[in-house]
């Protein structure tokens, strides 16, 4: 199958790149339930928005500059990840490695502060069980959160594919998809501060 | 020219437009926000209004999904979940608003 991908013409399409397109179009349309699954996890939210049981509201417990360092840390990873595309298409593998590895940490960053976020508001009390408004803020960061962790195991062992066996039209549709993936939760993450924090702290 | 899986050209270009746009268009709100530069609905409008351009620079440079024919199909798909979503959020919504009213 490989042989085929680099011995046709240009402007061709063979079986192989047929393929390959088909998992990225099957894989876009999974996006889109998931996109579905956020989209009402916020309309959750915002129905939820005002039931605080007289507890903490968006207003005592987010934090702009948090919120704000969060967001960076997550367009830079989408930046970064970029970059790797690029690379990945050059067939530059040790830039490749290096801009994920970038990526992963941008990430690991963002996930990191979220659990801190989530951590110092429960142990203050607030944490999904003190509200509807707080079960359903968890519910829809906490799953943004596990998808984010979820891209993270995925570029370790993408990464460690790259790293041991090269780049070949194979990982590069892998990453590829994973690339789908990761700017798609960039986007989820902008309805979120978007709706969750940004008004809370207005 | 690096070619993708898919045959399409990739460069660096896109990556750098895309993250000033989306840097800016993250700054606006953010600033609005931390400033309380205007009355709080206008506010909720340009943080709204910002939030969807940012999401449309995202899909056109980070993921290519632009009009050509190669985004078409990725294209209907889209189009295809945003008609459910506008009825699941909008019913959503509609529903519980009302419920609320009537208490």
């Amino acid at each position: 199958m490989t042989d085929a991908v680099v011995t046709a013409g240009a402007g061709e399409e063979t079986e192989a790149e047929r393929a390959l397109d088909e998992r990225a179009y099957g894989f876009w349309i999974y996006l889109m339930s998931d996109a579905i699954i956020f989209a009402l996890l916020l309309a959750t939210f915002v129905v939820m928005s005002h039931n605080t049981a007289d507890g903490p509201g968006g207003q005592t417990l987010f934090r702009l500059p948090h919120t704000f360092a969060k967001t960076m840390l997550l367009l830079a990873s989408s930046t970064t990840f970029g970059f790797a595309s690029v690379a990945i298409a050059a067939g530059q593998r040790r830039r490749a490695l290096a801009w994920l590895s970038v990526t992963f940490l941008l990430g690991l960053g963002f996930v990191a502060m979220g659990i801190s976020e989530f951590y110092g508001m429960a142990a203050a009390g607030a944490g999904p069980w003190r509200s509807g408004f707080l079960s359903a803020f968890f519910t829809l960061v906490g799953t943004h959160g596990t998808h984010v962790s979820v891209g993270l195991v995925w570029i370790v062992l993408l990464g460690c594919e790259v790293a041991l066996r090269g780049l070949n039209p194979f990982v590069a549709s892998r990453l590829c998809r994973l690339g789908l993936f990761w700017h798609f939760l960039d986007i989820v993450w902008i309805g979120i501060f978007s709706v969750v924090y940004l008004p809370a702290i207005l | 020219m690096p070619t993708s899986p898919h045959g399409r050209e990739v460069t660096i270009k896109p990556c750098l437009v895309g993250a000033v746009l989306a840097l800016v268009l993250t700054a606006i709100p953010f600033g609005l926000v931390a400033a309380r530069a205007l009355r709080p609905m206008q506010i909720f409008v340009v943080v709204g209004a910002a939030a969807i351009t940012q999401v449309v620079v995202h899909l056109r440079y980070f993921l290519h999904l632009d009009l050509k024919p190669s985004s078409q199909t990725k294209l209907i798909a889209l189009c295809f979940a945003a008609v459910v979503l506008f009825i699941l959020v909008g019913g959503t919504l509609w529903i519980m608003f009302d419920l609320n009213y009537r208490r």
